[in-house]
């Protein structure tokens, strides 16, 4: 079993309260690398991804593409992004090519390769709430 | 150029599109090889400090041991010195000299040793930076493309991409109505219980005027009354 299946049957073992009262629901996607799609209760729309490298654990979780951003805002949105690192409780804000030419914003946080199941579950359901209050804070900046 | 550049190089250029490299092979293979050359010098510098270490050791005892020694002719060369016997004492004093000079050569051997030393644990040191920066510089890549890779796989799941999935305000609503809906669910459960529990059957009689009831403040001023006209 990989270590990315050992987890999500760790976090779906846990009492609720272990799972700081989120339910999570794991999806292996297929493909060259592992990754694990995490739905956190009700927000199909807003998926978490866990991937591992060598070095450690990737959760992310995508905002919106580049081009829904308002184009003459765009610098204000990312120095505020900058901003809010640093105060955003374990996730940062990042960007990346989706394919095609495309931009995602996302939030994301990465973890050591010995980090617990507890670990993870904090993360997940701290960086699907960090997405949601993302997108809403910076509404002002999309389209 | 460092790989934090080269990254840096490979994402302004737009070479980040999943399954493009973005350090070529061929210098993650320099790369490596850079690794293990330090981690085998390490590994030399080890054996090579053991050898030296055990070399200096030897040189320093024998500085011991000839200082010890020619304490000892010392002492008594003087005794032959008291008792008049200059010959002999002239013997044990040769003795003597030649004894510091082979002290003289142990004492520079130890020192060069003790520098070897040094020099060798410095350069293991370097050697350790190195692996630990290059590891890290590696780990950046790696990263990168094990990033890359997910991407692939994420956009294979859900076809065309993952902005198929709506624009962020729109998911952020339905969300929210999401949200919204269970909690008027909870509430609407909660009253229905309500109605349906001894709640209910409580309040029914209290709107009947049946069982306890709460006094208002027209009921108190009664009560302070009837009180006082009865004091009277």
């Amino acid at each position: 079993m990989s270590q990315l299946q050992k987890i999500a049957e760790e976090i779906s073992a846990m009492d609720e309260e272990q799972r700081g009262g989120a339910d999570f629901d794991f999806q292996p996607l297929p493909g060259d690398q592992e990754v694990m799609q995490v739905i956190v209760e009700e927000r199909e729309e807003l998926p978490v991804f866990l991937t591992e490298s060598d070095s450690q654990l990737l959760c992310i979780c995508y905002l919106f593409a580049e081009e829904e951003v308002i184009a003459d805002k765009r610098s204000e949105m990312t120095d505020l992004m900058l901003d809010m690192n640093m105060p955003m409780p374990l996730s940062s804000f990042g960007k990346t090519e989706v394919g095609d030419g495309k931009s995602m914003y996302v939030v994301f946080g990465a973890m050591s390769l010995n980090s617990s199941a507890a670990d993870v579950a904090l993360e997940i359901s701290t960086l699907s709430a960090n997405a949601i209050d993302s997108i809403e804070a910076l509404s002002d900046y999309l389209v | 150029m460092g790989i934090f550049n080269k990254i840096v190089t490979a994402i302004r250029g737009g070479a980040t599109e999943a399954g493009q490299a973005v350090v070529d092979a061929n210098a993650i293979r320099i790369f490596e090889q850079e690794i293990r050359d330090s981690k085998n010098a390490i590994e030399k510098g080890k054996r090579d400090l053991t050898g030296v270490m055990a070399d200096k050791m030897k040189e320093e005892r024998k500085v011991k041991e000839l200082s010890a020694d020619i304490e000892k002719y010392e002492s008594k060369a003087l005794q032959l010195m008291e008792k008049g016997d200059e010959a002999l004492a002239m013997e044990v004093a040769e003795k003597i000299a030649e004894i510091e000079n082979e002290l003289a050569v142990h004492k520079n051997a130890a020192q060069a040793f003790t520098g070897k030393v040094a020099t060798l644990k410095e350069l293991m040191k370097k050697a350790e930076r190195t692996i630990r920066d290059h590891e890290r510089e590696l780990n950046m890549v790696k990263t990168t493309e094990s990033v890359q890779k997910a991407q692939m796989s994420i956009n294979a799941s859900y076809g065309s991409g993952i902005g198929k999935l709506g624009d962020a305000k729109e998911s952020l609503n339905r969300i929210k109505a999401k949200q919204q809906e269970r909690e008027d669910r909870m509430k609407a459960s909660e009253q229905l219980e309500a109605e349906s529990g001894t709640g209910s059957l409580d309040e029914k009689l209290k709107a009947a005027g049946v069982g306890e009831q709460s006094s208002g403040g027209s009921d108190v001023l009664a009560r302070l009354r009837a009180k006082k006209s009865g004091g009277q």
